[in-house]
This record gives structure tokens, C-alpha cells and sequence, in this order.
């Protein structure tokens, strides 16, 4: 019932989506607030049906109603509650109405905010209302995830046992709202192009949404990479795998794109840059669904591939991006720029970022899709994977990370290159010393991993150096940088975090990846494996039972060679899940400082001498840490941006800032 | 020479332990430091057949095992790096390598974000010197006339510029 129910509320979200849409056409063309008024009226109550499906959907996953053939291909009884409420999204099906659900969330906010004008809103929840229709009726009319079944199974075919971890309840609707979310973004855009209208205004409406959108989604990424990372039992955090490279795409974009919108904002130039790139952020999310869902790409994560409903998206993306392209090329050269700027200026950096961060898109998009191309037009088949992009898309962004810190020290309009310069001197000098240092402490001597760490500290006292600029640090009496420093607008502190951040994610990625060791032995009880400054000692190993597995628990003592630190025990398993067959493995993650001490226990063999022995795979990946608290950083810096108080729409140039300016 | 007599003699105790070991063992790295670190670098760069979008390097697969064997074996037999991706293409194609070949089928990809930061990048800088050339500098009369306009007061504006 309850299930029939969830399907009626689905049916009705998308109804309620289409009368949005239809009313806000209405209500703009007609001038007419009341039916403007209904129109966000329909965008809230479409969430809310929404939150009805969704709900009951999770309602049947944890009953185990295995009437419903969704539930009986992706759930078990024997599994985890928490497991049974987030298998919900861990399908085709139930993730393609968890994006609809987000989706209504942002179109419902869309239409509660204020301030924003009459034509300009009316239009937005207008293209809100098709793109939700649009995803509503997909997933209502080919991939309703309430349909039952005619024999009903005793028991269900389980979930992905590979899924079955607490991340799958956080990483996808984390994804999803950075995924979705820049949907806003577009419908601004659009309604920015029927309505004429783009303005440093605009850029203030926009700027929010994107700045929301894309700290959804690094954390959203650096979840999934973390997972990854834990899971899949070989240490590798990032493979350019076309899946990854897929949600990759809308976050360069939305990189790009909440730089470009300060720009209009502050100075209203690159507006119809801008605007093309609110397009492009969200397009770039329906083609990551595509690639995803479609099965045209082979991926370690690609679940629930169909060609059909890869034709169904393929079609969607085409009508949504292409529509709006094709408005874009007509309106777009009627948007002027208002203000002219040097090209050494804050502007001109800006401009600069966006190049370099458009370029890096187009090598991931490329990437991605030439081999499908290629593979198309002339039958001849070839990877692209890690040493393209090492070789194409790390140096485009090393060179957008050493000109980084100099844009937030240039003014606006037109900057002074030489007092920039001047004033990171100490932090360039710090950062050649800790290149230099990295070459010479770490082993093997590597100078391309040591400029790599070189680049990482320029970021962090680059971003130090313009906070210490701006609150007059070492210059001024200390209770002046104090007051200076409580004055600092949130956007600058945001700024800062965020930049550092980079900086810290890419001290990680480059020493994880260069200077990591690996080794791999079977191990009898009692028998120790090596790897760098770390030895691991195989204590025990037992058969443990889980809720829904059967598992081979070792036990391990990891320990530094030279015997100074403190011992510490770690377990890793080997999960066999009878319910679909399958086997896993728990990676034992040992936290030491900045490093990991990960270590795998794989299958049973034997020794020489024919004791039991287990084959233990230890990885010492030195700074791993600094891989994931970088992005950590950069959302939380976004995060920081967003509750600056000019970015709150309706808030004019406040007292303090005036206080400021005239201080 | 004693050294290497040893070294030789530690290569032949790993073959033979190579040998007891079974199948789901764990690989049996070169005996030559150096050669390792070559055979580890190229697994990196060479795609597990069976696999979805997986390095050998990383596969679990009993094929990636066999691959990175056969690689290790033609390194021991003194084979080079091209050479060895060489025979790895003759025998699977270019699909084998995640380095795209660089010919006229892939030029776009591997040139074309170099050509569209270069040829944006030059575009942004021919209009910035044209827009330098239309705004011309302000002649006498303007300047006066700018002058006695500002001069009073300080405009409004300039509370709304930026810090």
C-alpha cells in the first residue's frame, strides 16, 4: 500500500513539476504575480511528494518488502539497518530518485528566496520546473523504482557487498547536492539570458549556488576518493577512471565558475563567460549521469548500466544543454561587458584561472571521451588513463598554482605585478627552502616530487601571506592586526582556506605518490613484513561472524623498524557475503601522523614448511592524510565564503563595510 | 665480484621460491633493485585486458599477475621499456597501453588544451590592447571638466569600492 502510495507521490512530484513550470511560463509572460506565486508554490509541493516517495522507498527497503523488485535485486534481511536504509540509493533506481529529490529541494528554495526580481525568478523556477520535469518523468516512467513484482522471492539478491559501508550513506546525497545543485546555477543562467539581464546582480544571485554546489561536491569527491581508497584494498585514491572523471567535470566547472562570477559581480565584466559556464557546470553533471548510467564506459564504479535508459539521458542531456546553448549563442552577444582592465590586474588573474581551469575540463572531457570517439569514427580502440593526464592536465594546473597566490594581491582594474611579487617574497623564499629541503630529507632524491612540494607550500604561504597583508601582520601594533583581522570580510578567510587548502591537497598527492612503498609476502602467525619505516607483525587470525558475512580476522601489530614509536594493533579482513556470493576485503588502516600504515590480508595459502600462511600486502603512503584535508579545507573555505554577509541576497553594502572603506 | 655472486645466488632462491609458491601468491619482485622499479613503472601504464579500467599495477586479477610476470621476464632478459610496450601493443593493441599513441588520430587530444589555453590566452591579450587603445587618455578640457565634477566631495561611489 504504502509502496503504491510512494509511486502515486512520484507521478505527482512530476505533475507538480510540469504546473511549475507551466504556471511560471504563464505568470511571466502575463506579468501576473499570483500565478508566479503558484509556480514556486508547485516547485515546494513537488519536493515535497518527493519526500513522500523517497520515503516510502526506504519504508520498503526496510521492511525487506520484497514485492517490490527493486528491493528484491538490491536488498537482503540479513542486512544492516543502516545498510538496508542507504542500499535505497545504492541503485539505478533509488539514486536517480534520490538526484530528483535533490533536485526539488533546490528547485523549492529557488522559489521560497527573495529578493530576487520579478522576471529574473519567474523565468528561473520556470526552467527549474522542466529540468526537474525532465528527471522526474525519467524516473517515473522508465526507472520507477516502485514497480512490483508478479512471483515474489523469498529472499533478495543483496547489495553490493563492495557498497556495504557507512560511506554510502553520506557520499552519494553529498555528490548529488554538488551534482544537482548547480542546476540553480543554470536556471539562472537561462533565465539571465531570456530576461536580457546580466549584471553585477546577477552575479551576486548566482555566486551562492555555486559556491554551495561545489563545496557539496569536493566533499562529495573526496569522500568517494577516501572510499575508494579504503575499499578497493590497493591503496590508490584517484585512477582517472571515467566515472571519477565524470563528477570531476562539474566541479572544474563550478571551479571556474565561482571565480568568473566574482568577477561580474564585483566589476560586472566576463558576464557572458559566466553565464556560459553556469550552462556548462550542470551540463557537465547530466553528462556525468550519462556516462555513468549508460554503460557506454567502462569504469571500477559503474553500476546499473542500461543502454536504454543511457539513449533516455543521452536524449535529456541533449534538450536541456542544447536548448540552453543554443539560447546562449543568441543572446550572448548582446550581454556587454560594463568594465574594461588591465591585464596585471585582479581581473586579469581571474581570467587567467578560468583559462586554465576551462583547459583542464577540456582535457578531462577529452580524455574521457576520445576513446569513445576515436573508437566510433575510426574502429581503432585505446586507453587514456593516468599518464595522459600526468602528463597533460598536471602541468596546465601547476602552472595556474604558481600564478594562484599572486591574483588575490593584485587590485582591481589594474595591479601593481611588482608590489605583488614583493610582498610573497617570503613566502616564495619559504618555499624554495622547503623544496630544497624535500630534496635532500627525502629518499629516493627526486626533484620533480620536490618541486611538486615546493608548489603545495607556495599555495599555503601564499595564502598566508595575503591574509598577513591584508591584516597588516608584523606591520602594524598587534592590536591593530587583531582588529584588522576581525574586520577581514568571511570572503577573504574563505578564500584563504580554500587556497591553502589546494596547496595541502597537492603536498599529499605528490609525496603519497612518489615516495610510497609497497610490499607484499605470505605471512605464518607471527611473521612480520616491512615496508619504509614500518614493520607489521601477522598476530592472529580468526574466523569472526559478522550480521550478514562470514569473515578471516587477522590481527596486526604495526610498529616503526627502529622501535621508537608505540605499537599499535590494527585488523583487516576478508569478507565472504554468502547472500551474493561474494568476497571483500577490510583494509587495516593504521593512522600515524601524516602517514598511513594500510595493510591487506588476502587469501590463505601455505609456507614452505606448509604452515598456514596468509598473503599480507603493507603500503606505507607517507602524507597520505594531507589527500583528504586539503579538499576538507577548500569546502570548508566555501563554506566560510558563503555566510560572508554580502553574498546573503537583499543585503546592500553593510555598515561595516562601509566603516571599513572609509577607514 | 663475490657481491654479485651473491646477488645471482638470491635471484635463483627466489625463482625456486617463485616456483613452490602458489598461483594466489603474492608476485615475486626482480632481484635488481633498479630493474624492479622499471618493471613497477611500466605497470602503471599497462591496462589489465580483463579488467575495468584497471593497471595491471593494481588489479587483483590472475591475468595481471601473468602480465606483470611476463613483463618482469623481459626485463631479466635485458629488453628495453619501448621495446617492451611494443611487444605488449603487437600482441593486444593500443588499448593494452593507458599512454595514448601519438598520431594523427590523437592529435586533438593530446594538443588540444594546450591549443585552447594558447589561443584563448592570445585572444585575452589582443583585446586588452585593444581595449587600452580605446580608452584614450583625457585630454585638458576633459580633465578640467573632471576635476570641478569631484572636486567637492568625495563621491558616493567610492564607499562602494572594494577594500
Amino acid at each position: 500500500m504504502i509502496v503504491e502510495f510512494g509511486s502515486y507521490a512520484l507521478i505527482l512530484s512530476f505533475a507538480l513539476s510540469v504546473f511549475a513550470m507551466g504556471m511560471a511560463t504563464w505568470g511571466r509572460i502575463r506579468r501576473n504575480p499570483v500565478l508566479a506565486g503558484a509556480a514556486s508554490a508547485g516547485l515546494l509541493a513537488s519536493a515535497l511528494a518527493i519526500v513522500v516517495a523517497f520515503g516510502s522507498l526506504i519504508f520498503a527497503y526496510v521492511t525487506s518488502d520484497f514485492s517490490v523488485a527493486n528491493v528484491a535485486l538490491n536488498s537482503h534481511t540479513d542486512k544492516p539497518l543502516l545498510y538496508k536504509v542507504a542500499g535505497a540509493w545504492g541503485n539505478h533506481e533509488g539514486s536517480l530518485l534520490l538526484w530528483c529529490l535533490v533536485m526539488t529541494a533546490f528547485g523549492a528554495v529557488l522559489g521560497l528566496s527573495r529578493g530576487l526580481p520579478f522576471g529574473l525568478k519567474t523565468s528561473a523556477v520556470a526552467v527549474q520546473g522542466a529540468l526537474s520535469s525532465l528527471f522526474l518523468a525519467f524516473a517515473a516512467f522508465t526507472s520507477n523504482p516502485f514497480v512490483r513484482l508478479d512471483d515474489i522471492p523469498v529472499q533478495g539478491n543483496s547489495l553490493n557487498p563492495l557498497l556495504q559501508d557507512p560511506a554510502l550513506a553520506i557520499h552519494p546525497p553529498l555528490l548529488y547536492a554538488g551534482y544537482v545543485g548547480f542546476s540553480v546555477c543554470f536556471s539562472l543562467a537561462v533565465a539571465a539570458l531570456i530576461e536580457k539581464r546580466v549584471d553585477p546582480a546577477w552575479g551576486r544571485w548566482v555566486r551562492p549556488w555555486a559556491l554551495a554546489s561545489w563545496a557539496f561536491l569536493t566533499v562529495g569527491i573526496a569522500l568517494g576518493s577516501f572510499w575508494a581508497y579504503y575499499e578497493l584494498g590497493w591503496g590508490g585514491w584517484w585512477f582517472w577512471d571515467p566515472v571519477e572523471n565524470a563528477s570531476f567535470l562539474p566541479w572544474l566547472a563550478g571551479a571556474a565558475l565561482l571565480h568568473s562570477a566574482i568577477v561580474t559581480e564585483r566589476r560586472g565584466a566576463l558576464a557572458g563567460w559566466t553565464v556560459f559556464l553556469s550552462i556548462l557546470a550542470y551540463s557537465f553533471s547530466m553528462l556525468g549521469a550519462f556516462l555513468v548510467r549508460s554503460g557506454v564506459l567502462t569504469s571500477v564504479h559503474a553500476f546499473a548500466v542500461d543502454p536504454e535508459r543511457g539513449m533516455m539521458l543521452l536524449a535529456i542531456l541533449g534538450l536541456a544543454a542544447g536548448a540552453a546553448l543554443i539560447l546562449f549563442a543568441i543572446r550572448a552577444p548582446a550581454i556587454r561587458s560594463m568594465a574594461t582592465f588591465a591585464p596585471v590586474s585582479r581581473e586579469g588573474m581571474l581570467v587567467l584561472n578560468n583559462l586554465f581551469l576551462t583547459a583542464a575540463a577540456a582535457t578531462v572531457l577529452l580524455g574521457t571521451l576520445y576513446p569513445l570517439l576515436l573508437e566510433a569514427t575510426t574502429g581503432a580502440t585505446i586507453s587514456v588513463g593516468p599518464p595522459y593526464f600526468n602528463a597533460v592536465f598536471t602541468p596546465l594546473m601547476a602552472v595556474a598554482c604558481i600564478l594562484l597566490p599572486a591574483g588575490p594581491l593584485l587590485a582591481w582594474k589594474r595591479g601593481d605585478a611588482k608590489g605583488a611579487v614583493q610582498r610573497l617574497r617570503l613566502a616564495l623564499v619559504l618555499a624554495v627552502a622547503g623544496a630544497g629541503l624535500a630534496f635532500l630529507l627525502f629518499d629516493p632524491k627526486k626533484a620533480l616530487a620536490a618541486s611538486g612540494v615546493g608548489l603545495g607550500l607556495w599555495l599555503v604561504f601564499g595564502a598566508i601571506a595575503e591574509v598577513a597583508e591584508r591584516t597588516k601582520l608584523a606591520r602594524a601594533p598587534f592590536a591593530e592586526t587583531l582588529r584588522r583581522a576581525r574586520n577581514l570580510p568571511l570572503g577573504a578567510w574563505g578564500m584563504a582556506l580554500a587556497h591553502a587548502g589546494v596547496g595541502i591537497f597537492i603536498l599529499g598527492a605528490v609525496v603519497e605518490t612518489t615516495f610510497k612503498v609497497e610490499s607484499a609476502r605470505a605471512l605464518p602467525i607471527g611473521g612480520e613484513i616491512s615496508a619504509g619505516p614500518w614493520k607489521v607483525q601477522l598476530k592472529d587470525v580468526k574466523i569472526i561472524e559478522g550480521p550478514n558475512y562470514l569473515a578471516e580476522q587477522g590481527r596486526l601489530a604495526v610498529v616503526d623498524v627502529a622501535g621508537q614509536k608505540r605499537e599499535r594493533e590494527t585488523t583487516s579482513e576478508r569478507r565472504f557475503f554468502p547472500a551474493g556470493g561474494q568476497t571483500t576485503t577490510e583494509v587495516g588502516l593504521d593512522f600515524r601522523g601524516l602517514d598511513d600504515v594500510y595493510v591487506v590480508m588476502g587469501e590463505r595459502t601455505a609456507t614452505d614448511a606448509g604452515e598456514p600462511a596468509w598473503v599480507v600486502r603493507l603500503y606505507w603512503n607517507p602524507w597520505a592524510r594531507l589527500i583528504f584535508i586539503g579538499p576538507a579545507l577548500m569546502a570548508l573555505g566555501g563554506l566560510v565564503s558563503l555566510l560572508d554577509r554580502r553574498l546573503r541576497v537583499g543585503a546592500g553594502p553593510g555598515t561595516r563595510r562601509r566603516k571599513e572603506a572609509k577607514a | 665480484m663475490k657481491r654479485l655472486f651473491a646477488a645471482s645466488f638470491m635471484a635463483l632462491l627466489l625463482a625456486g621460491t617463485a616456483m613452490a609458491e602458489p598461483a594466489a601468491g603474492p608476485d615475486v619482485a626482480l632481484a635488481d633493485p633498479v630493474a624492479e622499479s622499471r618493471a613497477r613503472d611500466l605497470f602503471v601504464d599497462i591496462r589489465c585486458v580483463v579488467c575495468q579500467h584497471e593497471s595491471i599495477a593494481d588489479s587483483p586479477a590472475a591475468i595481471a599477475a601473468d602480465m606483470r610476470a611476463l613483463v618482469r621476464e623481459q626485463i631479466r632478459d635485458g629488453k628495453t621499456d619501448a621495446e617492451i610496450r611494443q611487444d605488449l601493443v603487437r600482441r593486444y593493441g593500443d588499448y593494452v597501453l593507458f599512454t595514448p599513441p601519438f598520431r594523427w588520430g590523437t592529435l586533438i587530444l593530446w594538443l588540444g588544451p594546450l591549443l585552447l589555453v594558447v589561443g584563448s590566452g592570445l585572444v585575452f591579450w589582443g583585446r586588452s590592447r585593444r581595449q587600452k587603445t580605446a580608452t584614450a587618455p583625457l585630454d585638458s578640457r576633459e580633465e578640467a571638466a573632471l576635476a570641478e565634477w569631484i572636486s567637492p566631495e568625495p563621491s558616493a561611489e567610492s564607499d562602494k569600492q572594494d577594500i
